[in-house]
């Protein structure tokens, strides 16, 4: 297991099992791709977002745009976790007039910051949020979170492009690299690497860190450190599924419907705190 | 009197801008054409170039939104509404973002440039979008009533402006009101239920029809979305028919609008706009007018069908 940062990996742990509850309890919903994005999720809101839980529109909080709202479960759970809405809601997931969509909608869930769900459209948003919020005395910064997969989308570039050109240093993208999508492996689908040297073309400044380690994901943004006038890139990667073993990196691109069964499984899994 | 509506659009948008410090406006390398441009000038920090490339555009558009920003995005109407479709749906009008996207050259209105430029599918594409509010202006005077109501809607609004000099057919004193119909001249026997630039035309079709002893009505549908419908039958009341006049496809536009309003008790109708075409170039505006049908005489005789 990861290092534990600040109790980080129990954190983690707690958000992983709810994850799988939600999913299992739905019976429908993304479970791999939530569960590779929890460890970056948890670091943003345990460690790295400025924001008041008990007034989720403070003006000058930091911002989270979920580009890859399909992993939504793992953000509904830590927003729970946050003590954002009551953890109760997470049962309620994909049911007919639930706050908790299959997508995330902004307005309809406390902490849900910016719509998600087409992708592509994240760092647009991030960039319209970054340019709004820029002529603050106090400039929150603005997170966008988006999959591999979806850097196929044209629009996306067209919004890297944009984060480049206006200079928006208070921009942090992360990638969540687990090379998956849905029909396979990203590299056979539409490859993206050089992901790296794309994203130092258009103008960013970016890192790498191991997407599963608090102490990888804080010492890349060391390394962005300020820099000044460049928006700030970090590729995380991860593995699909990471957590539940049988999930991992399965040949099924993490489409797995999850079964009673499955889901004890699972929990089992996680209650021994994982690998 | 002729007014160009594009500077008409300008004036008050940058008059807006002036009174409302939210507003700020986006462009997609148009704004010396759509006239965002005015915002350029005189509030740098408030104008935001996008470059070539539309679908950034509109989800910058909402990000700005979700601030409490007021921001108008400009391009032409067939790229402001047909690049980024998705966009518009997904991060626009499903969340209700208070984002305002201004069509500009819409129709024919972009004469030389030819079919790539002109629009005749966006007030079908937006229409059908929930929560989004779509106007069509007539003239300079609604043009700027749409400026201004466009910024009072929270929410998302479709402009669609034509790019040309245009008879100014409304005044200050004119009672818009979003959604309703405005009935611009009284008759008994056929409404002519015009939009945009074609009520001008519907109504010097009124005045053709009259030489043949015909009573016509013109009313004017400002509004595409919401529609009145309730209004709209009080405004057809006594006549024998309807021709409904747009620069748009008869699919999905104006008259699929009247006709869906109506059918519970529907009207003899008929559709003068463009007959599932695409456009062309040509040397003037008039003359795609008269080559797609979009003329008094056009519209004269659709009515006489009617009786």
């Amino acid at each position: 297991m990861t290092p534990d940062l600040n109790g980080l990996a129990e954190h983690a742990s707690a958000v992983r099992r709810d994850v799988v509850r939600m999913i299992g309890v739905a019976r429908s919903g993304h479970l791999a791709s939530s569960l590779s994005i929890v460890d970056l999720l948890v670091w943003l809101y345990w460690e790295v977002l400025s924001l008041r839980t008990d007034e989720p529109s403070w003006e000058d909080r930091d911002r989270f745009v979920l580009g890859k709202g399909h992993g939504c479960p793992a953000l509904y759970a830590v927003l729970a976790n946050r003590s954002f809405f009551p953890r109760e809601e997470l049962w309620s997931y994909r049911r007919l007039g639930a706050m908790l969509q299959g997508f995330p909608e902004v307005r309809r869930t406390p902490g849900v910051d910016a719509p998600g769900g087409s992708l592509g459209q994240g760092l647009g948003l991030a960039n319209g949020l970054a340019l709004a919020l820029r002529d603050r005395a106090s400039v929150p910064s603005v997170f966008c979170l988006v999959g591999d997969g979806e850097l196929q989308e044209g629009a996306f570039w067209e919004s890297a492009m944009t984060s480049a050109h206006f200079s928006l240093d208070s921009l942090l993208l992360l990638v969540d690299r687990d090379g998956r999508q849905m029909e396979g492996a990203t590299e056979d689908i539409m490859s993206l690497e050089p992901v790296r040297d794309k994203f130092l073309a258009f103008g960013w400044a970016v890192e790498e860190c191991d997407g599963h380690d608090f102490a990888s994901m804080e010492e890349a943004r060391a390394r962005l450190g300020s820099r000044r006038g460049k928006p700030g890139c970090i590729v995380a990667n991860t593995v699909l599924g990471k957590g539940v073993s049988f999930l991992e990196n399965d040949p099924s691109g993490g489409r797995m419907v999850l079964g009673r069964d499955s889901m004890d499984k699972a929990l089992r899994e996680l209650e021994k705190g994982g690998d | 009197m002729l007014i160009n509506l594009r500077t008409a659009y300008g004036e008050e948008l940058l008059a807006l801008a002036k009174e409302n410090s939210r507003v700020v406006a986006l462009d997609a390398d148009l704004c010396g054409s759509t006239q965002s441009v005015v915002i350029e000038k005189n509030f740098p920090e408030r104008y935001f170039e996008m470059g070539i490339g539309e679908q950034n555009m509109i989800s910058v558009a909402a990000g700005l939104s979700l601030t409490g920003k007021i921001p108008f995005a400009h391009s032409f109407a067939v790229f402001a509404s047909g690049r980024p479709f998705d966009q518009i749906r997904q991060s626009v009008c499903l969340p209700k973002l208070n984002v305002k996207i201004v069509g500009s050259s819409c129709g024919l209105s972009d004469f030389g440039d030819g079919a790539t430029h002109q629009s005749f599918e966006d007030l079908a594409t937006m229409r059908v979008l929930p929560g989004m509010t779509v106007f069509c202006p007539a003239d300079a005077v609604e043009t700027k009533w749409a400026v201004r109501q466009a910024a009072a809607i929270d929410g998302p609004v479709y402009i669609r402006l034509n790019r040309n000099d245009l008879p100014v057919l409304f005044d200050e004193k004119t009672p818009f009101e979003t959604g309703k119909p405005l009935v611009v001249k009284e008759g008994s026997q056929v409404a002519l239920v015009a939009t945009g630039t074609m009520t001008a035309i519907a109504m010097e079709a009124a005045g053709l029809l009259e030489t043949k002893g015909i009573s016509a009505r013109v009313i004017h549908l400002g509004t595409i979305k919401p529609l009145d419908t309730a209004a709209l039958a009080k405004a057809v009341n006594g006549v024998r028919g309807i021709v409904t006049c747009e620069e748009h496809t008869i699919y999905g536009g104006l008259g699929s609008a009247v006709a869906e309003a109506l059918c519970a008790a529907p009207l003899p109708m008929r559709m003068v706009g463009i007959q599932d075409r695409y456009g062309q170039s040509a040397v003037c505006y008039d003359e795609l007018l008269v080559h797609y049908g979009l003329t008094k005489e056009n519209i004269a005789a659709a009515a006489e069908k009617l009786l």
